[in-house]
């Protein structure tokens, strides 16, 4: 891919001890996003896509081994030190988690949390990190901000806790946003609403946004390019359109059809993805997602398919038999 | 609040309930005048927001939650006024799946005395009796008896633990099974496996559901009809196909809009500026969606719309149904 290049992931590891060994939760994973790009990430629980925005973020637990480069914005995060990156992260590289109510801290007001983040980054004197806090508390949607400012986090719906977590991370007007499933805790209808925020202030900032999310339907409409993790990897990447258009890796195809849709009349069987995904501290020596995968023949089982194009441009995919070529009638 | 399409067999059947709690002196409506008849063998599926007394309603439905006022009718008999022995013996025929698959099941205790623990309450005396019957319904949702047994929780992954809790609740035969959100906690490939079992338990022990869950394509897979709840009150009832298709109160179309689709040319409608729902400590006069209705007026604001047939088994609470 061409272009304004922002983040560029390469070969990241990540490897956890764990008292049963080894977990290797992130295997050899490269990306990149453009300035102003949405890259989703897609994948189960446990399938490395958290501990990637975690080493992208260079906050992985103490006992955690990166290897690789994450390139972001021509300096290399993996050999910066402490207090660069401390600079950097909340200023040009900002971040989002699934639950406001630990991301936010509880015994502080929303107001010193808003006006710390902008004093810090910003150095603005307090009148002026104050008027913006108000600004920006508006902008993510929520009313009667000047109050709000004297407000701690328990006193707000969830909703709401969400929008200023989002707030506090737009406030230095990042270049990069890494949304961590960030509307996972939410209703459905709040849901929708802080997808259009994120979207809505992404375009405003010319932003780029890594959507983190399990759920195939939050990406479809809102991300220029997905991929698609299992077991560590990346199995699957492409531009969105192309994507929903013809997917190739089975696991993409399986995890689209086991979301129950409003369209099939009640009571249909569910296509669900039999089995479970693999124990990370028992590497499987094939493809990971062989032992449940239905197209799955014996080379599957033995080697590990790597990241291979496909015709259509910047569409990868790692696996033998992908879906609709002739190879994908097992002999 | 009466009309309701009225199956002809009701195994529960719900009049009037009110639910009220108090939270720092300040009252919460939970449950408000709600009716509802569940047919034997059917699955209703009841929908809403977080907070809007769908819980509440599955609890005191199960006598967990007193009632304020209302009754709850279960096979002819009247659960708001039974006590002591006669409601426990009544509760062996309802039971209730959580939410936490984990959460739920003791951390202490082996798989098999945890399915076998509703069998101890009911008195069933001979431990081999049980033994037997706990290995049954664990092979019944997918379980090898022989490796699970012995077992602890923690050693099973959330959809494991939530085929364990299945398998307790089914464990004493029972009529009718609550479902409180069962799968929201669940990973995507593995929600529809719990689903599917949902199913195939439900021909193959005669069940009578009550589905809840905020999930609305969840509840339609699984839903003969469907009830939506906001804030303490049904707003629309109907068969599931007909509902969604043609949502008459404007929450349901709300919901319905919501949820993301699967497909990058479907752009995400704009949602319309629909706010959060209002506290159900001091919920809005007449209408309670009307603070975010579009088409709310006067009217909304002073009188509390009656459920009314809008189509042929289709209820909706609504001053102005969409057409």
């Amino acid at each position: 891919m061409t272009g304004n290049v922002l983040l560029s992931v390469e070969d990241v590891v990540v490897d956890l001890p764990t008292p049963r060994g080894n977990l290797r939760a992130v295997d050899r994973v490269n990306l990149e996003v453009q300035a102003g790009q949405t890259l989703g990430v897609v994948g189960e629980s446990g399938c490395g896509k958290t501990m990637l925005s975690r080493a992208i973020l260079q906050l992985l637990p103490k006992k955690a081994k990166l290897g690789g480069r994450v390139m972001f914005d021509g300096q290399d995060l993996v050999s910066l030190d402490r207090e660069s990156l401390r600079k950097l992260r909340g200023r040009s590289l900002a971040v989002v988690f699934q639950d406001p109510m630990t991301s936010l801290n509880p015994v502080l007001t929303i107001g010193t949390q808003l006006i710390e983040t902008l004093q810090e980054h910003l150095e603005l004197d307090l009148a002026a990190a104050r008027k913006r806090s108000v600004e920006l508390l508006a902008a993510v949607g929520i009313p009667a901000p000047e109050q709000r400012l004297t407000q701690y986090p328990h006193q707000l719906s969830g909703g709401m806790r969400q929008r200023v977590a989002i707030a506090i991370a737009l406030s230095c007007e990042p270049k990069l946003l890494i949304a961590d499933e960030p509307t996972t805790a939410l209703d459905v209808t709040i849901q929708a609403q802080i997808l259009d925020l994120l979207a809505r202030e992404q375009q405003r900032r010319h932003m780029a946004m890594i959507l983190i999310t399990h759920d195939l339907g939050v990406v479809a409409g809102r991300t220029d390019e997905v991929a698609v993790m299992y077991a560590g990897r990346v199995v699957e990447r492409a531009p969105t359109p192309a994507l929903f258009k013809k997917m190739r890796m089975p696991y993409t195809e399986a995890l689209l059809a086991a979301i129950p849709k409003l369209d099939t009349a009640p009571h249909t069987v569910l296509p669900a993805i039999s089995g479970r995904p693999p124990d990370p501290t028992r590497p499987i020596k094939g493809c990971s997602f062989s032992p449940r995968c239905r197209y799955a023949v014996a080379r599957c089982h033995g080697e590990k398919p790597e990241l291979t194009e496909a015709e259509t441009p910047a569409h990868q995919y790692a696996c033998f038999h992908p879906i609709e070529t002739p190879a994908a009638v097992p002999a | 609040m009466m009309l309701q399409s009225s199956p002809s067999d009701p195994l529960l059947k719900v009049e009037n309930l009110v639910v009220e709690y108090v939270v720092g002196g300040k009252t919460v409506h939970a449950v408000s005048d709600v009716s509802l008849d569940i047919a034997r063998g059917e699955t209703l599926g009841l929908v809403g927001e977080s907070g809007c007394g769908k819980s509440t309603l599955g609890r005191a439905v199960l006598q967990l939650r007193q009632a304020q006022s209302g009754k709850v009718m279960f096979d002819g008999n009247e659960l708001t006024s039974m006590r002591g022995e006669a409601l426990r013996k009544m509760r062996q025929r309802v039971q209730l799946i959580f939410q936490d698959p984990i959460a739920s099941l003791n951390p202490r205790r082996r798989i098999g005395d945890i399915v076998a623990e509703p069998l101890v309450i009911a008195g069933v005396k001979d431990p081999e009796r049980r033994r037997k019957m706990v290995s049954d319904v664990l092979a019944a949702v997918g379980l090898d008896p022989a490796l699970v047994m012995g077992r602890l929780p923690h050693e099973f992954s959330g959809g494991q633990c939530q085929r364990i809790s299945i398998a307790r609740a089914l464990v004493l035969n029972p009529d009718f099974i609550i479902c409180d959100e069962p799968v929201s906690a669940l990973d995507v490939s593995i929600r529809a496996q719990i689903l599917n079992l949902l199913e195939e338990m439900k021909s193959r022990y005669g069940l009578t559901l009550l589905f809840i869950a905020h999930d609305l394509a969840v509840v339609k897979a699984v839903s003969d009809r469907v009830a939506v709840m906001y804030l303490g009150r049904i707003c629309e009832v109907g068969p599931s196909e007909q509902l969604f298709a043609k949502p008459a109160h404007p929450y349901t179309a709300l919901l319905i809009e919501a949820i993301p689709v699967p497909d990058p040319d479907m752009r995400p409608a704009e949602s319309v500026a629909v706010g959060e729902p209002p506290s159900p400590i001091a919920p809005p006069s007449g209408c309670r969606f009307r603070t975010r209705c579009p088409r709310a007026d006067a009217k909304c604001a002073a009188e509390v719309p009656e459920l009314r047939s809008v189509a042929a088994g289709q209820y909706a609470a609504c001053h102005y149904p969409l057409a």
